[in-house]
């Protein structure tokens, strides 16, 4: 059972380059730590899969043990786990984010 | 469902024993919490791997009990 959900995940995260696990969907988060990585992806203007994890428990409590990280939001990219909410801000306010996506190929708008 | 901020200092060091832990309670409500770690151990380790020793530290807390902890690790700069 649990291996059909890792391999769901595993080909959600290589089928799109940019996934954030997340509480709400990218439009309408529904929780502040979910919200502030969407900000920063649309700040860049990543684009990005949203997988709103309030929507299906399975997935909500997989994803934790996918990673053996406990908390979400949780950003993949290019099917690599990245980091959650503080990593990421960190990641962004030194650029080593945009420096991830540059490496990466993953296109985004903004000025780094 | 709040914790203590000397509990979850303690928690940490309970599985860090040579971490310089600080914690700040950000709303000042016993819920909404910031820790900064500083150890040694962390030299070498990726951030997801720093991170991952607190979680583990924290038994399981974190995403239970704990809500909300914003988490900064750094290893100890080198002289």
């Amino acid at each position: 059972m649990e291996s059909i959900i890792f391999d769901q995940i595993r080909k959600e995260i290589n089928d799109n380059d940019v996934v954030l696990y997340m509480k709400g969907t990218s439009v309408f988060p529904q929780c502040g730590f979910s919200a502030a990585v969407v900000q920063i992806l649309s700040e860049l203007g990543v684009s990005f899969k949203d997988v709103n994890v309030l929507e299906d428990n399975i997935i909500r409590e997989a994803i934790k043990e996918f990673t053996q990280w406990p908390t979400i939001p949780q950003l993949y990219i290019k099917g690599e786990f990245v980091g959650g909410c503080d990593i990421i801000r960190e990641m962004y306010e030194t650029g080593e984010l945009q420096q991830t996506l540059d490496d990466k190929g993953i296109s985004y708008s903004a000025a780094a | 469902m709040a914790m203590d901020a000397e509990l979850i200092e303690q928690l940490i060091l309970s599985g860090i024993p040579d971490a310089q832990v600080t914690i700040s309670d950000l709303r000042g409500d016993g819920d909404h919490y910031a820790a900064y770690v500083v150890s040694p151990s962390f030299t070498g380790k990726s951030r997801i791997q720093q991170h991952q020793m607190v979680y583990q530290a924290l038994q399981g807390k974190m995403g239970n009990e704990l809500h909300a902890l914003a988490i900064q690790t750094a290893a100890p700069e080198t002289e």
